[in-house]
């Protein structure tokens, strides 16, 4: 039985969800074969999969892949898993992996499962727990069909590197021009940045630092923890921030190993974004605020003051 | 245009969650129940679009008599008229074959749903939707613009977004910024109550996967309060 796991990549190295998805495959069982579409990653990137647990890698050399057309990769990875027999394929949940996924489960006639937070129970049949309620609770679901196809969110396998190194080989599928009816015609992408649901350090404004002008000394703290930078949704409503910024209930949800709130009062709908954080720092001069109750770390006091010192004490750090 | 927009039922973003029966059920005592805020969105660029260029809009959910209420919200808001397929939403795919069956052989030009509903938190009805249907599915849309029969879309991908640009029919999974929330004024109220709500029965019974059980996150454990002065012991 092979696992197939599709892999994403950005500015040409494979994103760590990916590598996630397989460990996530190797930790199943079976052989894990990983597909790359596009000819944006080079071979030994490629290659370099192996150290994650996959035996080969498929590489899809078509420039059109280049560009992330939902029904295009769905018709790719469906033949892939009828071309290698695999009867699972597991992906991170993504802007695109997650579209994809649904399309592939119905042509494969496979059970679909997105938001998967932990590695599977498969001593008694296929069963899988998945975030729900915007990650308020968690249900624990039997996968009931012979194929599954399976979309995890960050964190849901720990990366280990075994070593070794995979199999590149080229696969061509077939595609027609009515795969890429649907055309992307523009791109409009923050490069260099650390995106934020891949980051592991998020330092994220709310309304409670006044203005736009003001977000210097929170990328001032973000770039001195290589971390990415948030806001609530208000902020990037009135147009302080790129709406691509907004977590939360309907924005971005983050899973950082640090999540870090300045002027940030804590409403449902913003935890909603954030409780899988591992630890939680709220900067707020409110006491009260409800943002306190759902952190490991509190510091009451005003932004203007502690974020400044925060960034210095980090710098002598150093 | 012949617009599809379907909304699930679903409990208010404020509310705190918990389950009963061992587990397998969502507690709904005290809970208030809502449009799916994506749905929202879909529905709101629903009625902009009927505004722009006419047509009608019937809006769809799966679910219990429970959720006539919310159907009737969607009405009074500008849907012209509803249909409820009369189940508990047990799975996703479940979902999707009510919705394809429905709009096989109906000729909506566009569908409409949100990019998730916030119970289940799928994202993926939309995509299974399009492919049984054999049309496009994009999602997350945050812009729609209907020209002629083509669709202009704004799709957020992870640090930016991509122009995306397809011919109906197709599946759009919305949200924000795509339109304003709308909310129903005094005459879309009282239009809702004779609008036609028709009730089906589901079509299949076919499922992909079952409950085993429900699940609360461990409490979390007491916050830290560190003093405004001594920052540094945070870094340490
Ligand atoms: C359906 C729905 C969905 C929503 N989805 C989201 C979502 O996805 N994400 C989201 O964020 N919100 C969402 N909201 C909005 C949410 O309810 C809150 O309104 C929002 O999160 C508040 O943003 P805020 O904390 O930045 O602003 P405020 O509530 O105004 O809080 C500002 C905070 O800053 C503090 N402050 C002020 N000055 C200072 C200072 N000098 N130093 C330190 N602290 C200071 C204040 O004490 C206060 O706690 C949603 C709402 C609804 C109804
Ligand atoms: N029970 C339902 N009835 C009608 N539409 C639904 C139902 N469940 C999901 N949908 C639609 O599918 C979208 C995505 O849902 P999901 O895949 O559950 O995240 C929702 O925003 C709705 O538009």
């Amino acid at each position: 039985m092979a696992t197939l796991v599709f892999v994403e990549s950005a500015e040409g190295k494979i994103k760590k969800t990916s590598l996630e998805a397989v460990v996530y495959a190797a930790a199943i069982g079976g052989d894990v074969i990983a597909i790359a579409l596009g000819t944006e990653v080079d071979d030994s990137e490629l290659a370099g999969l192996g150290n994650y647990g996959a035996i080969k890698v498929l590489k899809v050399s078509d420039d059109r892949l280049n560009q992330g057309v939902i029904q295009a990769y769905a018709n790719v990875l469906n033949q892939a898993m009828t071309s290698m027999g695999s009867d699972i394929l597991v992906l991170a949940n993504s802007s695109l992996g997650t579209p994809v996924s649904a399309r592939v489960a119905i042509k494969q006639d496979a059970s679909l499962v997105t938001n998967v937070t932990e590695l599977p129970d498969t001593s008694n049949g296929f069963k899988v727990k998945r975030s729900i309620y915007t990650g308020k609770a968690f249900a624990n679901v039997e996968l009931t069909k012979a194929r599954k196809v399976i979309a995890i969110k960050k964190n849901a396998a720990e990366i280990k590197e075994i070593g070794g190194s995979a199999a590149v080989e080229e696969f061509s599928p077939e595609l027609t021009d009515s795969d890429f009816e649907v055309a992307i015609t523009g791109v409009d992408k923050a490069t260099g940045d650390i995106l934020l649901p891949e980051a592991e350090i998020v330092v994220s404004g709310g309304r409670g630092l006044k203005g736009p002008e003001n977000w210097g000394m929170i990328e001032d703290l973000a770039q001195e923890l290589e971390a990415a930078t948030g806001c609530s949704k208000p902020v990037s409503d009135i147009g302080w921030r790129p709406h691509h910024e907004h977590v939360g209930q309907t924005g971005v949800k983050v899973s950082p190993t640090l999540y870090i709130a300045v002027g940030i009062s804590g409403a449902i709908q913003h935890l909603a974004g954030v409780n899988s954080s591992k630890y939680i720092v709220v900067v707020n001069k409110d006491e009260e605020a409800p943002f306190f109750k759902a952190a490991d770390y509190g510091i009451a006091g005003d932004a203007f003051d502690v974020i400044p010192k925060l960034t210095e004490a980090l710098k002598a750090a150093r | 245009m012949k617009l599809l927009v379907c909304i699930t039922h679903v409990p208010d973003t404020t509310s705190k969650i918990s389950f009963t029966d061992d587990d397998q059920k969502f507690d709904q005592t005290g809970v208030q129940f809502i449009i799916g805020p994506y749905d929202d969105y879909a529905l709101a660029r629903a009625v902009e679009l009927k505004e722009q260029s006419g047509g009608s809009i019937t809006v769809l959910n799966v679910g219990g008599s429970e959720t006539e209420p919310t159907i009737r919200k969607a009405l009074a808001i500008g849907a012209d008229e509803a249909v409820r397929v009369n189940a508990d939403p047990t799975d996703s795919l479940f979902v999707a074959k009510q919705i394809a069956e429905h709009a096989k052989d109906s000729g909506y030009d566009l569908i409409l749903m949100g990019r998730e509903s916030i119970d289940f938190n799928g994202g993926m009805v939309h995509g299974m939707v399009g492919e049984m249907l054999g049309i496009p599915s994009v999602s997350p849309v945050m812009t729609l613009d209907v020209d002629g029969d083509s669709v202009k879309m704004s799709r957020e991908i992870e640090g930016g977004k991509e122009v995306v640009e397809a011919k109906m029919p197709l599946v759009a999974g919305c949200q924000e910024p795509i339109a304003e929330w709308k909310i129903p004024n005094m005459r879309g109220i009282m239009s809702a109550r004779t609008k036609p709500l028709n009730v089906v029965e589901p079509v299949s019974d076919e499922v992909s996967s079952t409950l085993e059980k429900y699940e609360l996150p461990p409490a979390k454990g007491a916050v830290k309060m560190i003093d405004a002065d001594k920052v540094s012991e945070l870094v340490d």
